[in-house]
């Protein structure tokens, strides 16, 4: 074991470094730009049961120190994702992948899952249950601690993988929804998705999204994505994969240090491209300054060293 | 597609409200016309994409309009600062399909990767025809650049103040081959009506990440959905649904 790896239910990853869902495609656009066999794994394009074009354009907003999207789930469907994507996915990345579903209702979940549980280079599936991007979708699944239950339940019978719930931050308790789904068999809780944002054009007077509203990421949102991992890893037995924000090795640490086992990026990939690669670049030097010899000594550090 | 650090050359004002930029350093990977650079700028989150209007071996053009933060912020920059960049991004305009008398329609800042594109077509042996539409004589720009290089240039303001009165298509010729255009939609969506001949056309849309990952600046096509900054932004005019 490397002084950078760490295990998230039961895989040993190089190191914790992961892309999150949206932000780095299934990858082959990446992988023109550097090796992204040097990554932890990745997460990839939120998969769903049918074919999604997603929200009408422009989805994309500038905000201080991130952005907004409403992309809407684009993606081409389970089936093609498995006859199209991975293939072409398969072969510039020789680790296990993360798949990332989402759906619209208790079938969806376990019919997408289900399917994706069976590809062999599938590591991880992780279940969206916060996507703010769709009307009457994913939000309302992630926002109840049964709904996401029932989700967790039905996706876990149908699955031998490690599931990993992804929560939204849009709740008032984000505790009792990471608890619901570790009760309900989760394996593992990432979070935060985005949050629920909105700019308005001064020029137009009218919201720059099509979809008005969408999911506020970016190095904004890092400590409220601090907070939360910190106060769910606290709560749940299960491994924390922390997001929300992330764009250094400092902040992979600090997300460690709060609780994580693994932590994604998002936003910094679609701004630099090189951001992951450059991240775990520099971690050994961080870890040197901050005297950390191995990364899986120091999750959770923040909650006991006080 | 390479991630450079670019040093400004000059940044000039060509009108009131555009100006010119040119940028210094690698710029071998951008490879064809009416490709795009996205530069990252101090205080702003997202990278701002700019067409290409020229390149050489060591420095690439770009012309922008100021119109919000990301515009405004480079207008401020000057000689010798440098630009996070990256360069050679979406796929830009194919000349092996002009024929010999290609027509290049442009309007506004949709006029500069004309420019390149017309060098490259002289280049090729072909007759190039350009028609450069403005909104008014103040607003008019490189007219005798595209005049220098051998284009056959007709210019259209919508104001009457300067040339062909009127919008680009009323200053289409009825002889050519292939028409390439680049524009606000209202004006492309016009050139497609009056275009007789296979064309490309190119789209621009708010964009994420600039590279194909985000899907943040997709559109609906006849062959499908395609991510203008990966797939386009040019596209051929067989392939292109208008929505609404």
């Amino acid at each position: 074991m490397g002084r950078l790896s760490v295990n998230l239910c039961g895989i040993e990853l190089d190191n914790p470094v992961i892309p999150a869902s949206g932000t780095f495609g299934y990858g082959y656009e990446f992988a023109e730009i550097y090796d992204i066999n040097i990554l932890g794994t990745f997460s990839f394009k939120g998969t769903t049961k049918d074919p999604r074009f997603g929200n009408p354009t422009p989805r994309i907003a500038e905000c201080t120190s991130g952005m907004i999207n409403a992309v809407g789930l684009q993606n081409p469907g389970v089936e093609k994702v498995i006859s199209e994507e991975l293939p072409r996915l398969k072969k510039c990345f020789n680790k296990p992948v993360m798949a990332n579903v989402s759906g619209f209702s208790v079938p969806d979940y376990a019919y997408t899952c289900e399917k994706l549980d069976k590809e062999e280079q599938v590591g991880w599936l992780e279940v969206n249950v916060s996507c703010p991007n769709v009307h009457g979708g994913g939000m309302s699944f992630g926002t109840d601690p049964k709904a996401a239950a029932e989700v967790v339940k039905a996706v876990k019978a149908v699955t031998t993988k490690p599931v990993i719930v992804k929560l939204s931050p849009n709740v008032t308790d984000i505790v009792a929804i990471a608890k619901a789904c570790e009760d309900a068999g989760a394996d593992g809780i990432s979070l935060i998705n985005t949050m629920l944002g909105m700019r308005i054009d001064l020029k137009t007077k009218k919201p720059v999204i099509a979809n008005k509203m969408g999911g506020f990421s970016g190095p904004a949102i890092f400590p409220v994505a601090v907070r939360m991992v910190y106060q769910v890893a606290s709560a749940v037995k299960v491994p924390v994969v922390g997001m929300g924000g992330v764009a250094t090795a400092e902040d992979v640490v600090e997300m460690m240090l709060a609780g994580a086992t693994a932590v994604e990026v998002g936003a910094a990939n679609l701004v630099d491209p090189c951001a992951c690669r450059d991240i775990i670049a520099d971690l050994p030097r961080v870890m040197d300054k901050y005297g950390i010899k191995s990364l899986s000594e120091i999750i959770g550090a923040a909650r006991t060293s006080r | 597609m390479k991630q450079v650090i670019l040093t400004i050359l000059e940044n000039t004002h060509l009108t009131e409200t555009v100006m010119k930029m040119r940028l210094g350093g690698d710029v071998s990977d951008i490879t064809s016309p009416g490709q795009f650079i996205n530069l990252k700028l101090d205080g702003l989150y997202l990278r701002r994409p700019i067409s290409v209007c020229d390149k050489d071996d060591e420095s690439v053009t770009i012309i922008y309009k100021v119109v919000g933060h990301g515009t405004e912020k480079m207008q401020g920059m000057t000689e010798g600062e440098t630009i996070d960049t990256l360069v050679g991004l979406g796929n830009g305009y194919d000349t092996s399909v002009s024929g010999e008398r290609p027509l290049l329609l442009g309007g506004g800042v949709g006029v500069p990767p004309l420019y390149m594109l017309a060098k490259k077509l002289i280049s090729e042996g072909k007759k190039v025809s350009v028609v450069l539409g403005f909104n008014t004589k103040d607003e008019i720009f490189y007219e005798n650049e595209f005049k220098a290089i051998g284009a056959n240039v007709t210019v259209t303001t919508a104001d009457g103040s300067y040339g062909v009165r009127g919008f680009v298509t009323n200053a289409m010729t009825e002889d050519y081959t292939h028409v390439y255009t680049c524009g606000p939609e209202p004006m492309l969506k016009a050139v497609y009506k009056a275009t007789k001949t296979s064309g490309q056309f190119s789209f621009e849309e708010r964009m994420g990440c600039g590279l194909g990952a985000c899907m943040g600046c997709s559109c609906k096509t006849i062959t499908g959905y395609k991510r203008i900054c990966k797939d386009g932004p040019v596209m051929m005019k067989e392939e292109i649904l208008w929505e609404d």
